[in-house]
Protein backbone atom coordinates (compact mmCIF):
# COMPACT_ATOMS: atom_id res chain seq x y z
CA UNK A 1 0.00 0.00 0.00
CA UNK A 2 1.35 3.71 -1.09
CA UNK A 3 1.27 5.66 2.26
CA UNK A 4 1.52 8.94 0.89
CA UNK A 5 -0.74 8.49 -1.96
CA UNK A 6 -3.37 6.37 0.55
CA UNK A 7 -3.47 9.99 2.91
CA UNK A 8 -4.03 12.11 -0.47
CA UNK A 9 -6.58 9.78 -1.42
CA UNK A 10 -8.33 9.60 1.80
CA UNK A 11 -8.55 13.15 2.02
CA UNK A 12 -8.74 14.62 -1.67
CA UNK A 13 -11.34 13.83 -4.62
CA UNK A 14 -9.01 14.83 -7.27
CA UNK A 15 -6.44 11.68 -7.16
CA UNK A 16 -7.95 9.08 -7.73
CA UNK A 17 -4.91 6.99 -9.00
CA UNK A 18 -3.33 4.44 -6.22
CA UNK A 19 -0.40 4.22 -8.23
CA UNK A 20 3.01 5.90 -8.25
CA UNK A 21 6.72 5.13 -8.97
CA UNK A 22 9.24 4.32 -6.01
CA UNK A 23 11.93 6.83 -6.65
CA UNK A 24 12.03 10.64 -6.78
CA UNK A 25 10.16 12.73 -3.68
CA UNK A 26 8.28 9.97 -2.49
CA UNK A 27 11.02 7.75 -1.59
CA UNK A 28 11.75 6.13 1.79
CA UNK A 29 8.07 7.52 2.54
CA UNK A 30 5.81 4.65 0.59
CA UNK A 31 6.13 1.44 0.90
CA UNK A 32 7.47 0.11 -2.22
CA UNK A 33 4.82 -1.94 -4.20
CA UNK A 34 6.47 -5.16 -5.35
CA UNK A 35 6.24 -5.92 -8.67
CA UNK A 36 4.61 -2.58 -9.75
CA UNK A 37 7.38 -0.38 -11.69
CA UNK A 38 7.03 2.48 -14.41
CA UNK A 39 8.41 2.35 -17.23
CA UNK A 40 7.19 5.70 -18.56
CA UNK A 41 6.40 8.48 -17.10
CA UNK A 42 2.28 8.76 -18.23
CA UNK A 43 0.00 8.88 -15.57
CA UNK A 44 -2.90 6.64 -15.29
CA UNK A 45 -4.58 9.45 -13.16
CA UNK A 46 -8.19 9.96 -13.70
CA UNK A 47 -9.49 13.18 -12.43
CA UNK A 48 -13.06 15.24 -11.81
CA UNK A 49 -14.21 18.36 -12.51
CA UNK A 50 -12.36 18.51 -15.33
CA UNK A 51 -8.83 19.57 -14.62
CA UNK A 52 -6.51 18.65 -17.37
CA UNK A 53 -3.14 16.98 -16.95
CA UNK A 54 -0.59 19.58 -18.11
CA UNK A 55 3.23 18.55 -18.83
CA UNK A 56 4.76 22.07 -17.56
CA UNK A 57 2.86 24.52 -15.18
CA UNK A 58 2.23 27.19 -16.69
CA UNK A 59 1.66 30.72 -15.33
CA UNK A 60 -2.07 32.07 -15.11
CA UNK A 61 -2.90 35.57 -15.44
CA UNK A 62 -5.13 37.43 -13.34
CA UNK A 63 -9.04 37.83 -14.59
CA UNK A 64 -8.34 41.55 -15.47
CA UNK A 65 -5.72 43.93 -16.87
CA UNK A 66 -2.44 44.73 -14.51
CA UNK A 67 -3.59 47.92 -13.96
CA UNK A 68 -7.18 47.58 -13.66
CA UNK A 69 -7.34 47.60 -9.45
CA UNK A 70 -5.72 50.61 -9.49
CA UNK A 71 -5.73 52.82 -7.47
CA UNK A 72 -6.49 50.21 -4.67
CA UNK A 73 -4.14 48.08 -5.94
CA UNK A 74 -1.23 49.49 -8.24
CA UNK A 75 -0.09 48.37 -11.29
CA UNK A 76 3.29 48.18 -10.18
CA UNK A 77 2.24 46.22 -7.21
CA UNK A 78 0.99 43.62 -10.14
CA UNK A 79 3.30 43.52 -11.94
CA UNK A 80 6.30 42.64 -9.38
CA UNK A 81 4.01 40.48 -7.37
CA UNK A 82 2.24 38.47 -10.41
CA UNK A 83 4.72 39.13 -12.91
CA UNK A 84 8.12 38.48 -10.67
CA UNK A 85 6.82 36.28 -7.38
CA UNK A 86 4.36 34.32 -8.85
CA UNK A 87 5.87 34.02 -11.77
CA UNK A 88 9.24 32.73 -10.16
CA UNK A 89 7.34 30.28 -8.35
CA UNK A 90 6.26 28.72 -11.72
CA UNK A 91 9.65 28.66 -12.77
CA UNK A 92 11.24 27.16 -9.54
CA UNK A 93 8.26 24.86 -9.12
CA UNK A 94 8.56 23.20 -13.17
CA UNK A 95 12.64 23.32 -12.24
CA UNK A 96 11.86 21.15 -9.28
CA UNK A 97 9.66 18.72 -10.49
CA UNK A 98 10.93 18.11 -13.76
CA UNK A 99 11.61 14.37 -14.52
CA UNK A 100 9.95 13.28 -11.06
CA UNK A 101 6.63 11.46 -10.47
CA UNK A 102 5.43 15.21 -9.42
CA UNK A 103 5.57 16.07 -13.01
CA UNK A 104 2.51 16.00 -15.06
CA UNK A 105 0.89 15.78 -11.15
CA UNK A 106 -2.38 17.80 -10.91
CA UNK A 107 -1.20 21.25 -8.83
CA UNK A 108 -3.15 20.34 -5.83
CA UNK A 109 -1.94 17.01 -5.87
CA UNK A 110 1.51 18.27 -5.44
CA UNK A 111 0.44 20.56 -2.73
CA UNK A 112 -0.71 17.72 -0.88
CA UNK A 113 1.59 15.07 -1.12
CA UNK A 114 4.31 17.90 -0.50
CA UNK A 115 3.22 18.83 2.35
CA UNK A 116 3.97 15.31 3.90
CA UNK A 117 1.26 15.47 6.90
CA UNK A 118 3.74 18.23 7.46
CA UNK A 119 6.96 17.65 7.08
CA UNK A 120 7.26 19.33 4.43
CA UNK A 121 9.00 18.59 1.21
CA UNK A 122 10.78 21.47 -1.01
CA UNK A 123 8.13 21.53 -3.76
CA UNK A 124 5.39 22.15 -1.79
CA UNK A 125 6.60 26.16 -0.89
CA UNK A 126 6.89 26.70 -4.64
CA UNK A 127 3.30 24.32 -5.35
CA UNK A 128 1.29 25.93 -3.25
CA UNK A 129 2.25 29.70 -3.72
CA UNK A 130 1.40 29.04 -7.17
CA UNK A 131 -1.78 27.76 -6.03
CA UNK A 132 -2.59 30.22 -3.94
CA UNK A 133 -1.74 33.22 -5.73
CA UNK A 134 -4.31 31.99 -8.23
CA UNK A 135 -6.56 32.21 -6.20
CA UNK A 136 -5.69 35.51 -4.66
CA UNK A 137 -5.90 37.05 -7.53
CA UNK A 138 -9.54 35.64 -8.58
CA UNK A 139 -10.42 36.44 -5.30
CA UNK A 140 -9.90 40.02 -6.67
CA UNK A 141 -12.13 41.91 -9.32
CA UNK A 142 -12.02 45.85 -10.27
CA UNK A 143 -15.29 47.79 -8.47
CA UNK A 144 -15.28 44.62 -6.04
CA UNK A 145 -16.10 44.98 -2.14
CA UNK A 146 -19.36 46.08 -1.10
CA UNK A 147 -21.52 42.93 0.25
CA UNK A 148 -21.89 39.47 -0.28
CA UNK A 149 -25.65 38.02 -0.99
CA UNK A 150 -27.70 35.04 -1.38
CA UNK A 151 -26.86 31.67 0.45
CA UNK A 152 -23.14 33.10 1.10
CA UNK A 153 -24.50 36.10 3.00
CA UNK A 154 -26.82 33.54 4.95
CA UNK A 155 -23.99 31.36 5.78
CA UNK A 156 -21.84 34.09 7.22
CA UNK A 157 -24.75 35.81 9.25
CA UNK A 158 -25.45 32.16 10.99
CA UNK A 159 -21.94 31.32 11.50
CA UNK A 160 -20.29 35.07 12.21
CA UNK A 161 -23.17 36.34 13.61
CA UNK A 162 -23.16 39.28 11.33
CA UNK A 163 -21.05 40.16 8.38
CA UNK A 164 -19.74 42.79 10.41
CA UNK A 165 -18.72 40.46 12.75
CA UNK A 166 -17.08 38.25 10.12
CA UNK A 167 -15.22 41.24 8.44
CA UNK A 168 -13.64 41.61 11.95
CA UNK A 169 -12.94 38.07 12.70
CA UNK A 170 -11.02 38.16 8.88
CA UNK A 171 -9.29 41.32 8.90
CA UNK A 172 -7.97 40.10 13.16
CA UNK A 173 -6.84 36.92 11.16
CA UNK A 174 -4.93 39.01 8.37
CA UNK A 175 -3.14 41.12 10.87
CA UNK A 176 -2.25 39.22 13.64
CA UNK A 177 -0.37 36.79 10.76
CA UNK A 178 3.06 37.35 12.00
CA UNK A 179 5.92 37.28 8.94
CA UNK A 180 4.05 36.17 6.26
CA UNK A 181 1.32 34.44 5.43
CA UNK A 182 -2.45 33.96 4.53
CA UNK A 183 -5.67 34.72 6.02
CA UNK A 184 -8.75 32.37 4.54
CA UNK A 185 -12.67 32.51 5.02
CA UNK A 186 -13.00 28.60 4.15
CA UNK A 187 -15.85 26.13 4.42
CA UNK A 188 -15.53 23.36 6.94
CA UNK A 189 -17.06 20.46 5.94
CA UNK A 190 -15.10 16.74 7.32
CA UNK A 191 -14.71 15.45 10.33
CA UNK A 192 -10.70 15.92 10.50
CA UNK A 193 -9.05 12.77 9.66
CA UNK A 194 -6.18 13.67 7.98
CA UNK A 195 -3.32 12.94 10.33
CA UNK A 196 -2.01 16.42 9.78
CA UNK A 197 1.02 17.74 12.13
CA UNK A 198 -1.05 21.21 12.62
CA UNK A 199 -5.06 21.37 12.13
CA UNK A 200 -6.11 25.08 13.09
CA UNK A 201 -9.84 23.99 13.80
CA UNK A 202 -10.15 19.70 15.16
CA UNK A 203 -13.76 20.90 16.30
CA UNK A 204 -16.75 18.29 15.88
CA UNK A 205 -18.98 21.46 13.72
CA UNK A 206 -19.16 20.74 10.36
CA UNK A 207 -20.29 22.08 7.48
CA UNK A 208 -19.51 25.78 8.85
CA UNK A 209 -17.61 28.42 7.42
CA UNK A 210 -14.10 29.28 9.28
CA UNK A 211 -11.68 31.92 9.36
CA UNK A 212 -8.19 30.44 9.47
CA UNK A 213 -4.30 31.90 9.32
CA UNK A 214 -1.63 30.04 7.99
CA UNK A 215 2.59 30.69 7.95
CA UNK A 216 4.20 31.02 4.37
CA UNK A 217 3.10 28.96 1.89
CA UNK A 218 0.79 26.73 3.87
CA UNK A 219 -3.37 27.01 2.68
CA UNK A 220 -6.29 25.08 4.19
CA UNK A 221 -6.32 22.57 1.46
CA UNK A 222 -3.46 20.43 3.37
CA UNK A 223 -6.33 20.28 6.39
CA UNK A 224 -8.73 19.15 4.50
CA UNK A 225 -10.75 22.62 4.29
CA UNK A 226 -12.28 24.53 1.25
CA UNK A 227 -10.63 27.61 0.69
CA UNK A 228 -13.30 30.42 -0.66
CA UNK A 229 -11.55 33.45 0.11
CA UNK A 230 -7.84 34.80 0.48
CA UNK A 231 -5.80 37.77 1.19
CA UNK A 232 -1.78 37.57 0.94
CA UNK A 233 -0.47 39.25 3.70
CA UNK A 234 3.44 38.24 2.77
CA UNK A 235 4.80 41.73 3.26
CA UNK A 236 5.58 41.64 -0.79
CA UNK A 237 1.40 41.62 -1.31
CA UNK A 238 1.25 45.39 0.22
CA UNK A 239 4.84 47.10 0.77
CA UNK A 240 4.82 49.22 -2.50
CA UNK A 241 1.31 50.64 -1.94
CA UNK A 242 1.08 50.39 2.39
CA UNK A 243 4.55 50.11 3.43
CA UNK A 244 3.99 48.77 6.81
CA UNK A 245 0.22 49.69 7.51
CA UNK A 246 -1.10 46.74 6.76
CA UNK A 247 -4.46 47.19 8.66
CA UNK A 248 -4.84 49.85 6.06
CA UNK A 249 -4.35 47.36 3.21
CA UNK A 250 -6.69 44.93 4.68
CA UNK A 251 -9.65 47.84 4.93
CA UNK A 252 -8.87 48.47 1.07
CA UNK A 253 -9.10 45.14 0.33
CA UNK A 254 -12.18 44.49 2.30
CA UNK A 255 -14.14 47.56 0.77
CA UNK A 256 -12.81 47.62 -2.56
CA UNK A 257 -11.56 44.56 -4.06
CA UNK A 258 -12.92 41.50 -2.34
CA UNK A 259 -15.11 39.50 -5.53
CA UNK A 260 -17.93 38.28 -3.29
CA UNK A 261 -19.30 36.49 -6.91
CA UNK A 262 -16.02 34.60 -7.05
CA UNK A 263 -16.58 33.54 -3.51
CA UNK A 264 -20.18 32.30 -3.67
CA UNK A 265 -19.17 30.37 -6.67
CA UNK A 266 -16.13 28.62 -4.79
CA UNK A 267 -18.74 27.94 -1.88
CA UNK A 268 -21.45 26.47 -4.19
CA UNK A 269 -18.54 24.11 -5.38
CA UNK A 270 -17.66 22.98 -2.50
CA UNK A 271 -20.85 22.56 -0.74
CA UNK A 272 -21.32 20.07 -3.68
CA UNK A 273 -17.91 18.13 -2.83
CA UNK A 274 -19.16 18.02 0.86
CA UNK A 275 -22.66 16.27 -0.39
CA UNK A 276 -20.31 13.97 -2.75
CA UNK A 277 -17.89 12.65 -0.29
CA UNK A 278 -20.79 12.41 2.32
CA UNK A 279 -22.72 9.82 -0.05
CA UNK A 280 -19.22 8.39 -0.88
CA UNK A 281 -18.89 7.78 2.97
CA UNK A 282 -22.18 6.39 2.88
CA UNK A 283 -21.83 4.17 -0.05
CA UNK A 284 -18.78 2.80 1.46
CA UNK A 285 -20.45 2.27 4.85
CA UNK A 286 -22.48 0.32 3.38
CA UNK A 287 -20.15 -2.08 1.57
CA UNK A 288 -18.37 -2.66 4.77
CA UNK A 289 -21.38 -3.92 6.40
CA UNK A 290 -22.09 -6.40 3.44
CA UNK A 291 -18.49 -7.52 3.83
CA UNK A 292 -18.90 -8.07 7.27
CA UNK A 293 -22.36 -10.33 7.07
CA UNK A 294 -19.96 -12.45 4.59
CA UNK A 295 -17.29 -12.71 7.19
CA UNK A 296 -19.56 -13.74 9.62
CA UNK A 297 -20.79 -16.67 6.96
CA UNK A 298 -17.06 -18.01 6.51
CA UNK A 299 -16.69 -17.90 10.71
CA UNK A 300 -19.61 -20.37 10.38
CA UNK A 301 -17.94 -22.76 8.29
CA UNK A 302 -14.61 -22.73 10.14
CA UNK A 303 -16.41 -23.66 13.20
CA UNK A 304 -18.39 -26.73 11.93
CA UNK A 305 -15.13 -27.68 10.06
CA UNK A 306 -12.96 -28.09 13.20
CA UNK A 307 -16.69 -29.61 15.04
CA UNK A 308 -16.38 -32.26 12.65
CA UNK A 309 -12.74 -32.64 13.51
CA UNK A 310 -13.57 -33.11 17.13
CA UNK A 311 -15.84 -35.78 16.63
CA UNK A 312 -13.16 -37.69 15.31
CA UNK B 1 16.60 52.78 6.56
CA UNK B 2 13.63 55.11 7.84
CA UNK B 3 10.94 53.37 7.59
CA UNK B 4 12.52 50.13 8.59
CA UNK B 5 14.14 51.69 12.15
CA UNK B 6 11.47 54.55 12.68
CA UNK B 7 8.28 52.37 11.84
CA UNK B 8 9.13 48.71 11.85
CA UNK B 9 11.53 48.88 14.95
CA UNK B 10 9.19 50.98 16.84
CA UNK B 11 6.39 49.25 16.13
CA UNK B 12 7.77 45.78 17.84
CA UNK B 13 9.25 47.96 20.61
CA UNK B 14 6.10 49.06 21.39
CA UNK B 15 3.82 46.59 21.17
CA UNK B 16 6.43 44.38 23.05
CA UNK B 17 6.35 47.44 26.06
CA UNK B 18 2.20 46.63 25.40
CA UNK B 19 3.28 42.86 26.13
CA UNK B 20 5.13 43.44 29.18
CA UNK B 21 3.19 45.53 30.66
CA UNK B 22 0.01 43.00 30.34
CA UNK B 23 2.28 39.84 31.10
CA UNK B 24 3.06 42.25 34.75
CA UNK B 25 -0.64 42.48 35.26
CA UNK B 26 -1.62 39.27 34.84
CA UNK B 27 1.68 37.86 37.26
CA UNK B 28 0.25 39.64 39.32
CA UNK B 29 -2.84 37.85 39.28
CA UNK B 30 -1.21 34.81 38.61
CA UNK B 31 -3.69 34.43 35.43
CA UNK B 32 -1.85 31.60 34.14
CA UNK B 33 -3.96 31.39 31.12
CA UNK B 34 -3.25 35.01 29.99
CA UNK B 35 0.68 34.78 31.10
CA UNK B 36 0.98 31.46 28.30
CA UNK B 37 -1.45 33.49 26.17
CA UNK B 38 1.06 36.28 25.92
CA UNK B 39 4.54 34.63 24.78
CA UNK B 40 3.98 34.56 21.34
CA UNK B 41 3.23 38.65 21.33
CA UNK B 42 6.19 38.73 23.63
CA UNK B 43 8.50 36.28 21.22
CA UNK B 44 7.32 37.76 18.19
CA UNK B 45 7.89 42.05 19.31
CA UNK B 46 10.33 41.15 21.83
CA UNK B 47 12.42 38.66 19.39
CA UNK B 48 12.14 42.15 16.86
CA UNK B 49 13.52 44.12 19.02
CA UNK B 50 16.41 42.17 20.27
CA UNK B 51 17.48 41.23 16.35
CA UNK B 52 17.06 44.81 14.89
CA UNK B 53 19.19 46.22 17.69
CA UNK B 54 21.91 44.25 16.91
CA UNK B 55 20.93 44.90 13.20
CA UNK B 56 21.92 48.65 13.56
CA UNK B 57 24.98 47.94 15.34
CA UNK B 58 26.32 45.17 12.06
CA UNK B 59 25.74 47.92 9.55
CA UNK B 60 28.18 50.81 8.86
CA UNK B 61 28.77 53.76 6.50
CA UNK B 62 31.74 52.49 4.04
CA UNK B 63 33.20 55.98 5.30
CA UNK B 64 33.33 54.56 8.61
CA UNK B 65 34.62 50.88 7.52
CA UNK B 66 31.45 49.07 6.66
CA UNK B 67 32.46 46.64 4.02
CA UNK B 68 36.32 46.34 5.16
CA UNK B 69 36.86 42.66 6.45
CA UNK B 70 38.41 41.95 9.81
CA UNK B 71 41.99 41.23 9.75
CA UNK B 72 41.89 40.32 13.33
CA UNK B 73 41.48 36.70 14.70
CA UNK B 74 37.87 36.87 13.41
CA UNK B 75 38.81 36.89 9.98
CA UNK B 76 41.49 34.16 10.78
CA UNK B 77 38.34 31.81 12.00
CA UNK B 78 36.79 32.56 9.32
CA UNK B 79 39.70 31.50 7.03
CA UNK B 80 39.76 28.35 9.10
CA UNK B 81 36.33 27.21 8.94
CA UNK B 82 35.29 28.66 5.73
CA UNK B 83 37.94 28.30 3.46
CA UNK B 84 37.69 31.77 3.24
CA UNK B 85 35.70 35.08 3.18
CA UNK B 86 34.11 34.49 -0.28
CA UNK B 87 32.77 31.29 0.68
CA UNK B 88 31.45 32.51 3.75
CA UNK B 89 29.43 35.17 1.92
CA UNK B 90 28.37 32.35 -0.75
CA UNK B 91 26.92 30.45 2.43
CA UNK B 92 25.59 33.45 4.17
CA UNK B 93 23.97 34.62 1.09
CA UNK B 94 22.76 30.77 0.08
CA UNK B 95 20.78 30.29 3.04
CA UNK B 96 19.36 33.73 3.18
CA UNK B 97 18.15 32.75 -0.48
CA UNK B 98 16.60 30.22 0.57
CA UNK B 99 14.84 30.97 3.79
CA UNK B 100 11.36 30.62 3.17
CA UNK B 101 8.91 33.88 4.14
CA UNK B 102 9.90 35.66 6.87
CA UNK B 103 13.52 35.24 8.71
CA UNK B 104 17.25 36.21 9.76
CA UNK B 105 20.40 34.93 8.69
CA UNK B 106 23.11 34.92 11.40
CA UNK B 107 27.16 34.46 11.67
CA UNK B 108 26.80 32.85 14.93
CA UNK B 109 29.71 31.95 17.18
CA UNK B 110 29.03 28.91 19.58
CA UNK B 111 30.43 30.08 22.67
CA UNK B 112 30.52 26.11 24.11
CA UNK B 113 32.01 24.51 21.01
CA UNK B 114 34.13 27.67 20.32
CA UNK B 115 33.31 27.46 16.41
CA UNK B 116 31.68 29.70 14.02
CA UNK B 117 28.60 28.92 12.05
CA UNK B 118 25.83 30.37 9.42
CA UNK B 119 22.80 30.11 11.14
CA UNK B 120 18.87 31.09 10.34
CA UNK B 121 15.68 31.68 12.38
CA UNK B 122 12.73 32.33 11.13
CA UNK B 123 10.21 35.18 11.72
CA UNK B 124 11.28 37.51 15.27
CA UNK B 125 13.02 34.24 16.45
CA UNK B 126 16.33 35.58 18.46
CA UNK B 127 18.92 33.60 17.40
CA UNK B 128 19.29 31.46 20.73
CA UNK B 129 16.18 29.55 20.02
CA UNK B 130 19.06 27.75 17.46
CA UNK B 131 21.23 26.79 20.41
CA UNK B 132 21.58 28.80 23.94
CA UNK B 133 25.21 29.38 23.50
CA UNK B 134 24.98 31.09 20.14
CA UNK B 135 26.20 34.95 19.94
CA UNK B 136 25.17 36.64 16.80
CA UNK B 137 28.50 38.33 15.41
CA UNK B 138 26.07 39.42 12.61
CA UNK B 139 22.63 39.25 11.27
CA UNK B 140 20.95 40.04 8.52
CA UNK B 141 17.20 40.55 7.88
CA UNK B 142 15.79 38.72 4.77
CA UNK B 143 12.20 40.21 5.69
CA UNK B 144 10.41 41.76 2.55
CA UNK B 145 10.54 44.77 4.03
CA UNK B 146 14.10 45.25 4.69
CA UNK B 147 14.56 45.20 0.92
CA UNK B 148 12.02 45.59 -0.90
CA UNK B 149 11.61 49.38 -1.43
CA UNK B 150 14.86 49.37 -2.94
CA UNK B 151 15.15 45.28 -4.55
CA UNK B 152 11.73 44.61 -5.12
CA UNK B 153 11.77 41.00 -5.30
CA UNK B 154 15.14 40.93 -6.20
CA UNK B 155 16.63 39.72 -2.53
CA UNK B 156 19.46 38.19 -4.35
CA UNK B 157 20.90 41.56 -5.34
CA UNK B 158 20.24 42.85 -1.54
CA UNK B 159 22.31 40.11 -0.30
CA UNK B 160 25.14 40.55 -2.56
CA UNK B 161 25.46 44.34 -1.98
CA UNK B 162 24.73 44.12 2.07
CA UNK B 163 28.47 42.97 2.18
CA UNK B 164 29.46 46.39 1.36
CA UNK B 165 27.72 48.18 4.98
CA UNK B 166 28.76 45.48 6.79
CA UNK B 167 30.32 46.55 10.32
CA UNK B 168 33.52 43.73 10.50
CA UNK B 169 35.00 46.00 13.65
CA UNK B 170 31.62 45.29 15.80
CA UNK B 171 31.46 41.56 14.79
CA UNK B 172 35.41 41.44 15.41
CA UNK B 173 34.85 43.13 19.17
CA UNK B 174 32.40 40.85 19.74
CA UNK B 175 34.14 37.77 18.88
CA UNK B 176 36.93 38.69 20.78
CA UNK B 177 34.76 38.79 23.45
CA UNK B 178 32.80 36.17 23.72
CA UNK B 179 35.28 33.82 22.57
CA UNK B 180 37.45 33.29 25.66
Amino acid sequence: MVVAVAAAAASSTWLTCALLPRQGWLHGIQEPTPGLQWTNKKRCCTRKAGLTITAKLELKPPPYPLNALEPHMSQETLEYHWGKHHRGYVDNLNKQIIGTELDEMPLEDIIITTYNKGDILPPFNNAAQIWNHDFFWESMKPGGGGKPFGELLQLIERDFGSFEKFVEEFRSAASTQFGSGWAWLAYKANRLDVGNAENPRPSDEDKKLVVVKSPNAVNPLVWDYSPLLTIDVWEHAYYLDFQIRRPDYISIFMEKLVSWEAVSSRLEIAKAQATEREEEEKRKQGEKEVGNSDNEAVKMYVDSKSDDSEAE
Amino acid sequence: MQLHHQKHHQTYITNYNKALEQLDQALAKADSSSIVQLQSAIKFNGGGHINHSIFWKNLAPIREGGGEPSKASLGWAIDTQFGSLKALIQRVNAEGAALQGSGWVWLALDKELKKLSVQTTANQDPLVTKGSALVPLFGIDVWEHAYYLQYKNVKADYLKNIWKVINWKYASEVYEKENL
